[in-house]
């Protein structure tokens, strides 16, 4: 590998302060009962600032100031004035992103060429998007005038933090509603510093209310006989509870869950490219990515090929300092998430696949996994089965596309899948077979704010982006 | 001459095209018939009919679906005076045979009304189209029976989905008498399957049934069990057509809800280059 001088983003750019209250009605408040948690990094597990932590109470207010923005200021207002607060929201972004991508690494510790390439851009564009709507919706296909719900609880994952607080808020404001939204307890810096660009685009109190803390804050705000809607991207686990909670009620809800997606490589694909999809598609991010390609189907015939290839590839990859702007895989975002990858890394061996990383220095302090892939993995091992939700990497193989389809589909999942094929017949044949919400042929982990996103089976339901990514937050 | 004794009819369920008694020999008394009651064995029973027409049904096209479907109308309006006759309103009637034909339309029309080209900032083909989510159960409304039936099933089916279906138990004469006009449409067995019984027998196990896709509890008018069936649905995270309210409206126009709710969209990218 060659070596690369050091060259680290700089991190003047971003001025964190010691301790953050809740985003309540415009402003930032204590909490009533005084709770705090740390926010650390996860590269140096510094702490980066104390957190407030919402209680009922501060749910409960953040809910009401959420319903009365709804009835006397955003409810009313006209779309095009609703779109032109989320053009401007949305060129603060693109205005400090670069502040926004430093602070994105620091807290969640992915790669800042990720966090400023993809994450930031995404962000931008998705309120760019829906901020057209706002205006539009009678012509979005929900009726001649269709309404907002009310008020919306949002709660988001750690491994986007900002690009799902934009996945959330921007559908949520354009189509009319207001917005609660708790932020992962250990990404939390970038939604309280959006909740400053509100501030700054002069965004009407109580529109957008960011209530920080860990399960129980989510749990009280999910609860809470208030919302009229709750959207939630995590874990199918805590999804199966939401959807327990909302049971009776007439909250809407759409869940954006697990994955497990196959990534199929029939022999006649580019091997080259596909094994540049393969590590896009399980090394992107650390694998702290729902729709990571993380089992690899591929044809028997071409098996050794793709392993001998995607083992030479995996030894140019960069692990280190996110700041860093040669980094190609980050620091896991806790300890809790590494403790996680690393038990079940040890059943898929003690499972008897057969475990293969690159040499690979990690840093002493922090949280570090190296790439790791399995070979000799069936379909009966837990490493198949469920999400790791780290940079490791199942093989399979195959032997005929009946069989690729079969394995792929044999998962309560349905997020996400890639197929690698120079056949487009081939291509469609297997797209339409697929129990997958998205499918990248020839490409992986692709994301627009005007593509639909979303899963089948216990992947969740209901779309985010595109013009399907407002029904979830229109009364249609 | 003595007067012609008439032929009565046995009433039965209907489970993958054909007309079986409850495995567990039991009847009750409705309209001076014996009718089935179904058991939580004949709800398993319909839902492996319901998954094993999935594959042939959600393969077929559009077109042939919407002919499907609008046979169904056909057979139906052969039929009207027999509904008629089983106590529906004339005016309830025709409005089924109509809704049937406007679900038949739908078929072919749904995709391109709720699916089409992203334009992502990209080189990239990205296609976004609608997809069935598979076997649906459903509970049909008690009144009004026949329109109330028929707004459950065609919503379900058109787009490609398959359906078990518990008829209102207070009304299951017209919900069989429908199985025998779908029976005769052409329609695949096992796409639609009629159970008729009692709701709090058939429908949790429906609810709680791991291959199942969907529940549509519009017919669930106990709130506490609509709420029971909804928590056993989270369990593999079912779509949920939630119960309708009192006062709806079965004669309006019904929307694309009752269709978008059941189908799932795929989206499908693909670089462009030479």
């Amino acid at each position: 590998m060659f070596e690369y001088a050091p060259a680290p983003e700089s991190r003047s750019v971003v001025d964190i302060k010691p301790s953050y209250g809740l985003f309540v009605d415009g402003a930032f408040v204590d909490p009533t009962d005084g709770g705090s948690f740390k926010s650390v990094n996860p590269a140096s597990e510094e702490v980066l600032a104390e957190i407030a932590e919402a209680g009922n109470e501060d749910v409960d207010r953040a809910v009401r100031a959420a319903r009365t923005a709804y009835e006397k200021v955003w409810g009313p207002m006209p779309g095009r004035d609703r779109a032109k607060y989320l053009f401007r929201i949305a060129r603060i972004i693109q205005e400090r992103s670069r502040e926004l991508a430093v602070l994105e690494s620091l807290d969640n510790g992915k790669p800042i060429k990720e966090s400023r390439d993809v994450d930031l851009p995404l962000v931008a564009a998705h309120f760019f998007y829906y901020a057209g709507w706002a205006d539009k919706l009678p012509y979005a296909g929900f009726g001649p005038d269709p309404k907002p719900l009310g008020v919306a609880a949002q709660v988001i994952p750690w491994n986007f933090p900002l690009l799902m607080l934009a996945w959330k808020i921007a559908p949520a404001l354009a189509a009319g509603n207001t917005v609660v939204l708790k932020p992962a307890e250990t990404t939390p810096l970038t939604a309280l510093l959006f909740a400053e660009i509100c501030q700054q685009a002069d965004l009407p109190a109580g529109v957008v209310n960011i209530v920080t803390g860990a399960g129980d804050t989510g749990r009280a705000l999910v609860e809470h006989p208030g919302v009229d809607k709750v959207a939630f991207t995590g874990s199918t686990e805590v999804g199966k509870a939401i959807a327990r909670a909302v049971a009776g009620t007439r909250k809407k809800l759409t869940l954006e869950l697990g994955g497990k997606a196959a990534n199929i490589v029939f022999d006649d694909a580019p091997i080259d490219q596909a094994v540049e999809g393969i590590v896009n598609g399980i090394f992107f991010n650390q694998g702290h990515v729902c729709c990571a390609g993380s089992r690899l189907l591929v044809q028997e015939s071409v098996a050794d090929r793709v392993l001998e290839s995607l083992k030479r590839r995996m030894a140019q990859l960069r692990v280190g300092d996110p700041l860093d702007k040669n980094t190609d895989i980050g620091a896991i975002n806790s300890a809790a998430q590494l403790a996680k990858i690393r038990e079940l890394s040890e059943v898929g061996a003690a499972e008897g696949a057969e475990r293969w990383s690159p040499p690979c220095e990690l840093p002493e302090r922090g949280f570090w996994f190296a790439p790791t892939i399995f070979t000799g993995v069936t379909q009966a091992h837990r490493i198949a089965r469920e999400e790791i939700f780290g940079p490791v990497l199942s093989v399979l193989t195959f032997r005929t596309p009946a069989e690729a389809v079969e394995k792929a589909n044999n998962t309560p999942y349905g997020l996400s899948a890639g197929i690698w094929t120079d056949k487009g017949s081939r291509i469609l044949w297997t797209a339409d077979r697929l129990r997958a919400g998205v499918v990248w042929a020839n490409t992986f982990n692709k994301f627009d704010p005007t593509s639909p996103f979303g899963g089948y089976k216990e992947s969740g339901y209901g779309r985010e982006g595109g013009r399907h990514g407002l029904e979830g937050y229109l009364n249609v | 001459m003595s007067e012609r004794v008439a032929v009565r009819k046995t009433y039965k369920l209907f489970i993958g095209g054909k007309f079986p008694r409850s495995e567990s020999g039991r009847s009750y008394l409705v309209q001076d018939s014996n009718v089935s009651l179904a058991s939580r064995k004949d709800a398993r029973d319909a839902v492996v009919a319901a998954r094993a027409a999935v594959k042939g049904w959600a393969g077929a096209t559009a077109y042939n679906r919407g002919q499907i479907l609008y046979r169904v109308a056909e057979m139906l309006e052969g039929r009207r005076d027999q509904f008629v006759a089983l106590g529906a309103p004339a005016d309830e009637v025709d409005a089924a045979i109509d809704r049937w034909v406007w679900y038949a339309g739908w078929s072919d029309k749904l995709p391109q009304v709720y699916g089409g080209a992203n334009p992502v900032a990209g080189p990239y083909f990205n296609l976004s189209a609608p997809e069935p989510t598979g076997v649906v159960a459903a509970v049909a409304p008690e009144a009004p029976a026949l329109l109330g039936l028929v707004s459950v099933i065609a919503p379900a089916i058109v787009t490609g989905n398959t359906v078990v279906v518990a008829a209102s138990p207070a009304a299951p004469l017209a919900a069989v008498t429908l199985a025998e006009v779908l029976a005769t449409s052409d329609l695949p067995g096992g796409v639609v399957n009629v159970l008729t019984g009692r709701l709090a027998e058939t429908v949790p196990t429906l609810a709680a049934h791991m291959d199942v896709n969907a529940v549509d509890l519009t017919g669930v008018a106990d709130a506490e069990l609509a709420a029971e069936l909804e928590v056993k649905a989270a369990e593999n995270l079912k779509r949920v057509l939630r119960p309708a309210p009192a006062d709806h409206d079965w004669y309006a126009d019904p929307g694309l809800t009752r269709m978008t709710t059941l189908l799932e969209t795929k989206t499908v990218w693909h670089p462009k280059g030479v």
